[in-house]
C-alpha cells in the first residue's frame, strides 16, 4: 500500500471511531440528563423530588412539566459540559455520604441552595427563562401582584431567582437571608 | 313541695316534646336533609378567586380576608412564605401590607423582636376566597362607623 493510502484509511478509521465515541459520550450525556437518573439516588428521590411533586411545575392545569435537567442543567453544549464536570464533584461527596440523611442534608441545605441562586443570579436565570420570556408575557392575564412586581422588578435589573426561590423545593433555614421570615429562635 | 313542683314541670315539658328528639327532625343539617346512609351530593370544586385588592372589613379586630392566591406558599418552621411579602422588613418592596403591632405580642403579652409564635401560622386566621354562595344566608351589618 503506497503512504497515501495508509494515511487515507488511518482517516477514515478515525472518523469512524471518533463518531462512534462522539455518539456514546452524547448519549451518556443525555441518559444522565433526564429526571429517572437524577432520583436514582436517594438523597434526591427522598428530599428534593418528594417537595417538587407539590408545585406547580410538577402538577398543574396545562399538564406541562419541568423536570430536573430543565432547571439544572444547561441546554446550550458548552455550559452543559461545564455543568457535567462539575457533578464529578457530586460523586465524590456521593461516595463519601456527605448528604445522605435527611438530617445531613436539612444541614447542608442552605450551601447548596446559594450554590443554586448565585449560578442563577450569574446567568440571568437562563434555565427559566429557557420556558418562561418575559418579553412574552402577558401582563393583562396575569396576577395584579404579578404584575406590579414584574414591571418593576425588570426595570430594576432583577432577574427571577431574586423574587422565586423556593419554586421547587422547600427553602432551606433562612435565618442569613432574611431573618424577618423566620419563626424566632436562634 | 318545691321538689314535687320541679317534677311536675319536667313531666309537663316532657308531655309537650320539649325533649331534644322531639325537636331532631327539624334541625337540618349543612350535608342536606339525608339519613345517615346516605351520602350527599359533592359540591362543585371551587376556584380561588384571582389577585384583587384588599377586601374591606366589617367589624374591628377581623382578620383581612387575604385578597390573592396562596397556592404553593409554605409555612415551616424554616421559612415563612408570607412574611417574605408581609414582614416590615419586605412589605415595601413587595408592596403588600406589613404584618401589624399585634403580631409581635406573645401569650403573655410581652412584646417581641419579631412575630410571636402564635401568630406564626397565618392562615390560621387569614383566608383566601372563591366565589360562592353562603351556606347560611347571614344579614350581618357593620356598625354604623365601619360601614363602607
Ligand atoms: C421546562 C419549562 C420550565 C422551566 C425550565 C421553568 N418553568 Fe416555571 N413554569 C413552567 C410552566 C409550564 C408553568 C405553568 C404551569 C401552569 O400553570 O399550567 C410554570 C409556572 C411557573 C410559575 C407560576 C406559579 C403559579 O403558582 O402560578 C412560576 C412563578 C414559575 N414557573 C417560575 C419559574 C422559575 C423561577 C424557574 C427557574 C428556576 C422556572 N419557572 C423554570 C415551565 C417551566
Ligand atoms: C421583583 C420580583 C419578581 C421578579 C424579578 C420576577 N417575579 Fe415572577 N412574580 C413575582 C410576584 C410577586 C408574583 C405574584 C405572586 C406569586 O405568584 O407568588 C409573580 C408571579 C409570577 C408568575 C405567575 C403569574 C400569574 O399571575 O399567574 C410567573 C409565571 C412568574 N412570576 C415568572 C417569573 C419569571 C420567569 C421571572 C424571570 C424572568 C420572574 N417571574 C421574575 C415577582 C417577581
Ligand atoms: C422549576 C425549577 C426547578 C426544578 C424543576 C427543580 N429544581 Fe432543584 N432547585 C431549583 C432552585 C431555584 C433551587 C435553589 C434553592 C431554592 O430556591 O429552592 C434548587 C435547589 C436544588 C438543590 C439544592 C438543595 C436545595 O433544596 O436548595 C437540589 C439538590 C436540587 N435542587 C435538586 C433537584 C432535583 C433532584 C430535581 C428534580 C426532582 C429538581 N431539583 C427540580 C429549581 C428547580
Ligand atoms: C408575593 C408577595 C406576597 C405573598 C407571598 C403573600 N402576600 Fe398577602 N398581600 C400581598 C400584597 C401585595 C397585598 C396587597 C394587595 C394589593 O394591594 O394588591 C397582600 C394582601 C394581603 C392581605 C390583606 C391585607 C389588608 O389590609 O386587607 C392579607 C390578610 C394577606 N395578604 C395575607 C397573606 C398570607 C396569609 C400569606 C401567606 C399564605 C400572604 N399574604 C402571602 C403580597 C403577598
Ligand atoms: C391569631 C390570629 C392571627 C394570625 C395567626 C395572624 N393574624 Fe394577621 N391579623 C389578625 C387580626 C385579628 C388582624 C386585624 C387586627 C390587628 O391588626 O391585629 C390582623 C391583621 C393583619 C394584617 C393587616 C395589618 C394592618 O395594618 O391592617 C396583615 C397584613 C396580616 N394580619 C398578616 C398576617 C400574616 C402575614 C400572618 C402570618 C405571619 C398573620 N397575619 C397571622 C389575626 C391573625
Amino acid at each position: 500500500m503506497s503512504k497515501k493510502k495508509i494515511s487515507l484509511s488511518v482517516l477514515i478509521i478515525g472518523f469512524i471511531i471518533g463518531v462512534i465515541f462522539w455518539g456514546a459520550f452524547n448519549w451518556t450525556l443525555e441518559l444522565t440528563n433526564t429526571e429517572q437518573f437524577c432520583i436514582s439516588c436517594h438523597e434526591m428521590r427522598d428530599n428534593v423530588y418528594v417537595e417538587y411533586k407539590d408545585t406547580i411545575h410538577y402538577a398543574n392545569r396545562t399538564g406541562v412539566r419541568a423536570t430536573c435537567p430543565d432547571c439544572h442543567v444547561p441546554r446550550e453544549w458548552i455550559y452543559k459540559i461545564r455543568r457535567k464536570i462539575q457533578a464529578s464533584n457530586e460523586l465524590y461527596h456521593k461516595a463519601l455520604g456527605t448528604i445522605d440523611t435527611r438530617e445531613k442534608f436539612e444541614a447542608k441545605r442552605l450551601e447548596l441552595a446559594r450554590h443554586e441562586w448565585v449560578r442563577m443570579k450569574e446567568n440571568d436565570s437562563r434555565e427559566c427563562r429557557n420556558c418562561h420570556n418575559y418579553d412574552d408575557m402577558d401582563y393583562p392575564s396575569q396576577g395584579r401582584r404579578a404584575v406590579d412586581n414584574h414591571v418593576k422588578g425588570f426595570a430594576n435589573g432583577e432577574t427571577c431567582i431574586d423574587c422565586h426561590k423556593g419554586v421547587a423545593h422547600e427553602l432551606p433555614d433562612m435565618f442569613e437571608d432574611d431573618a424577618s421570615a423566620v419563626l424566632l429562635k436562634h | 313541695m318545691k321538689k314535687i313542683f320541679l317534677m311536675s314541670m319536667v313531666i309537663t315539658a316532657g308531655m309537650f316534646g320539649l325533649n331534644p328528639y322531639a325537636f331532631a327532625e327539624h334541625v337540618q343539617s349543612l350535608r342536606g336533609d339525608l339519613s345517615l346512609e346516605e351520602n350527599s351530593v359533592a359540591p362543585t370544586l371551587k376556584q380561588y378567586q384571582k389577585d384583587e385588592a384588599p377586601i374591606a372589613r366589617d367589624y374591628l379586630q377581623q382578620p383581612p380576608l387575604i385578597p390573592h392566591k396562596i397556592d404553593g406558599y409554605r409555612v415551616t418552621i424554616k421559612h415563612n412564605k408570607c412574611l417574605s411579602c408581609h414582614s416590615w422588613t419586605n412589605y415595601k418592596a413587595r408592596g403588600a401590607t406589613k404584618i401589624s403591632q399585634t403580631h409581635f405580642e406573645s401569650r403573655d403579652g410581652a412584646i417581641m423582636s419579631n412575630v410571636a409564635p402564635r401568630r406564626y401560622f397565618c392562615s390560621q386566621c387569614h383566608v383566601p376566597q372563591v366565589k360562592a354562595k353562603e351556606l347560611i344566608a347571614n344579614d350581618f351589618e357593620p356598625v354604623e362607623a365601619m360601614r363602607h
